[in-house]
């Protein structure tokens, strides 16, 4: 750690104007005599490697090092809602497992609940050294202050060196409270996790609405928590037979004290909303039939996406507008989005161009939707989907 | 019943690109705003104070500039807001944020109910409003989409949680990170803009705070460091996928594969 210092001395109004410039958070400020940097300064140092030389100084401050030898094992923490374990559990299991690797540490899972035992023991086929249940009354409803005392005290007992957390609405508001309490780093929305051989964690994820990468670190702060959004990391596949074990944990009632009382819990009503789909099946023109619509449905349900249209679909009846993508509809940015029979007028580009990976199959092989899709197939989507869906289904069985 | 509102000044648009050559952030020239998630939040506070009376302040951090932000506030409705300014807290990542905020709420005065926004536009993170709660030790419901009443002490919310919508009381004081699109803020009154004066905004720095200890800020105070950034890849490629329907389908399954969508 350290602090930027100005060199007053060295300044003079060329290099100054220099540096205003420079500096992308306009933090530099200068008043003809006096260069000063204001508190919107982000540490990025731009100033000092793009700055006139020696103008700008970083200023090392020495800090005192943990030790992080004390610090052991990746923990993954087990997001359930009572019935059913997150699937992004599984995908943090398969990425904690080779973080774990290059570090030779255990890899653990922290389950909190009430008479959730049966459900851990699904995680043992997926090759957790340990599992640590925290089973009480308390933690059968998520509530803040029990989940967020459990976890610490399981931090504080166990002294695992890294946390993965799903960041499903759950993860993403417990990880927080615990990493502040343990006054740890925490990088919500890792998509590239590495391990260093010293078991810093190095987590890479998109900043500034996803046009730069930051690679972000926690040098001298244990445990390291990071959050992961669901679908990110590949799910491994279980193994037959159970291996580790589970380990139950007691906590002293008292310290899972609450002020927050669950009322009711219900089950969300399953709003059609195209543009938090991750996977969209789209349709035009060209597959506006019965039976197209009906496929477009089918492979959309096989992929857990939602169908959405272009705009003649709406005007037609046929769909309602919130299915509509494009200007005068929703702007989509799926993981996948595959174009039926669309030709990709320029206002339906405007609403889908940003997605992961576009997909588009249609018979006009001068479609301007093979300009915007990353992957172009003219062909007929009646022989192609049906073989497609045969595919999908035989994988998923 | 007395609100503080938690709001940031962002980037007028996400679009920061990083000049390929020199590494330098490009700043596209568009002004600062609200971060739009605020609003709901400011909305919220204000519709509370409207059944239940009381007052709504706001709080934020940043660059002296930052102003603008509560002056905003202020012509919806709040009554003040302040500014925790300092360069001392340069460089603070959510940690060191969300502490300083923390001294900022404590120092601000008493309040029965912070709100924070769903997440800024700029970091993104939509971790800060839990941190706060944490630093000042009171209990905090996030994804938060209705306060249904206010009652005995207690906020009765509707919060969305994965694939359920919980109902549940807190005992107040206690902290809201509220979702977007769960009102429709009011626009700020051009006719308070002309009589709002300096006494609207307060500015308090690292010496105002009860916590003196200077390694808790900015950047002395963050947990996590950024070791470097870098232009994302840009998914440039294009391919069509070519043979027979049979091979065609196969070409889209094996992507689908490789993407890990089934």
């Amino acid at each position: 750690m350290g602090q930027l210092k100005v060199n007053q001395n060295l300044v003079n109004a060329e290099n100054a104007k220099t540096l205003v410039e420079i500096c992308p958070f306009g933090a530099i400020s200068y008043d003809g005599k006096k260069l000063d940097v204001s508190s919107a300064c982000k540490m990025c140092k731009m100033c000092i490697k793009k700055g006139p030389a020696g103008v700008m100084e970083f200023v090392e401050e020495e800090t005192k090092s943990i030790d992080k030898s004390l610090w052991r094992g990746i923990c993954v923490y087990v997001d359930h809602d009572g019935e059913s374990i997150h699937r992004v559990t599984y995908e943090l299991i398969g990425k904690a497992k080779e973080l774990a690797a290059v570090t030779h540490h255990p890899v653990y899972a922290l389950m909190l609940g009430k008479g959730v035992e049966a459900a851990a023991h699904k995680l043992l086929h997926y090759g957790v050294d340990k599992i640590f249940v925290y089973d009480d009354d308390a933690l059968e409803n998520f509530r803040i202050e029990p989940y967020t005392a459990a976890f610490c005290d399981f931090i504080e007992k166990i002294k695992p060196s890294s946390i993965l957390v799903g960041a499903t609405n759950l993860g993403r508001q417990l990880a927080p409270r615990v990493a502040a309490r343990c006054r740890a780093g925490l990088t919500a929305d890792c998509t590239v996790l590495e391990m260093k051989e010293n078991t810093d964690l190095v987590q890479i994820r998109p900043a500034f609405g996803g046009n730069i990468m930051a690679q972000i670190v926690s040098p001298n702060s244990r445990p390291q928590f990071c959050t992961v959004r669901y679908k990110v990391f590949a799910e491994p596949k279980p193994n037959e037979n159970e291996s580790g074990e589970i380990v139950r944990m007691q906590i002293a009632p008292d310290a899972l004290a609450s002020v927050i009382e669950v009322l009711s819990k219900t089950e969300k009503p399953k709003d059609v909303d195209i543009s938090e789909a991750d996977i969209i099946v789209a349709v035009g023109r060209g597959a506006k039939s019965e039976a197209n619509r009906a496929m477009a449905k089918e492979l959309a349900d096989a992929l857990g996406g939602v169908v959405a249209c272009t705009r003649p679909l709406v005007e037609e009846n046929i769909f309602d507008a919130k299915h509509q993508i494009g200007l005068s509809g929703r702007t989509v940015k799926p993981k996948l989005i595959l174009c039926l029979g669309i030709s990709g007028a320029v206002q339906f580009a405007a609403g889908m161009k940003s997605s992961d990976c576009i997909v588009a199959i249609n018979t006009d092989k001068n479609a301007p939707i093979f300009d915007v899709a990353h992957y172009g197939i003219i062909g007929d989507l009646n022989e192609i989907v049906p073989l497609l869906l045969e595919k999908i289904k035989a994988k998923e069985a | 019943m007395n609100i503080l509102v938690c709001v940031k000044q962002v980037p007028g648009s996400s679009n920061v690109e990083v000049d390929p050559v020199t590494g330098v952030l490009k700043r596209d020239g568009v002004a600062s705003k609200m971060n739009p998630y605020d609003l709901y939040g400011i909305e919220l506070a204000l519709s509370l104070v409207e059944t239940y009376g009381g007052k709504v302040e706001t709080i934020t951090m940043g660059p002296p500039q930052a102003k603008s932000v509560i002056v905003e506030s202020v012509c919806m409705g709040a009554v003040r807001g302040t500014v925790l300014s300092d360069r001392k807290f340069a460089g603070a990542d959510v940690l060191a944020t969300a502490y300083t905020l923390s001294q900022g709420v404590r120092k601000a005065g008493d309040f029965d109910l912070v709100i924070c926004g769903k997440q800024t536009t700029d970091g993104d993170t939509a971790q800060v409003g839990a941190e706060v709660a944490e630093y000042l030790g009171i209990p905090h419901a996030a994804g938060v989409t209705a306060v249904d009443e206010v009652k005995d002490g207690k906020v009765f919310v509707t919060t969305n949680l994965d694939n359920k919508v919980v109902k549940e009381s807190i005992k107040l004081p206690c902290l809201l990170c509220v979702d977007g699109d769960i009102n429709s803020p009011r626009l700020p009154s051009y006719k308070v803009k002309k009589t709002v004066t300096d006494d609207a905004v307060r500015f308090l720095s690292f010496a105002d705070f009860a916590d003196q200890d200077e390694k808790h800020y900015g950047l002395a105070g963050s947990a996590t460091q950024v070791e470097r950034i870098f232009p994302p890849e840009k998914n440039t490629e294009k391919r069509s996928i070519t043979g027979s329907s049979a091979e065609q389908a196969e070409g889209i399954f094996e992507l689908l594969c490789e993407r890990k969508l089934v």
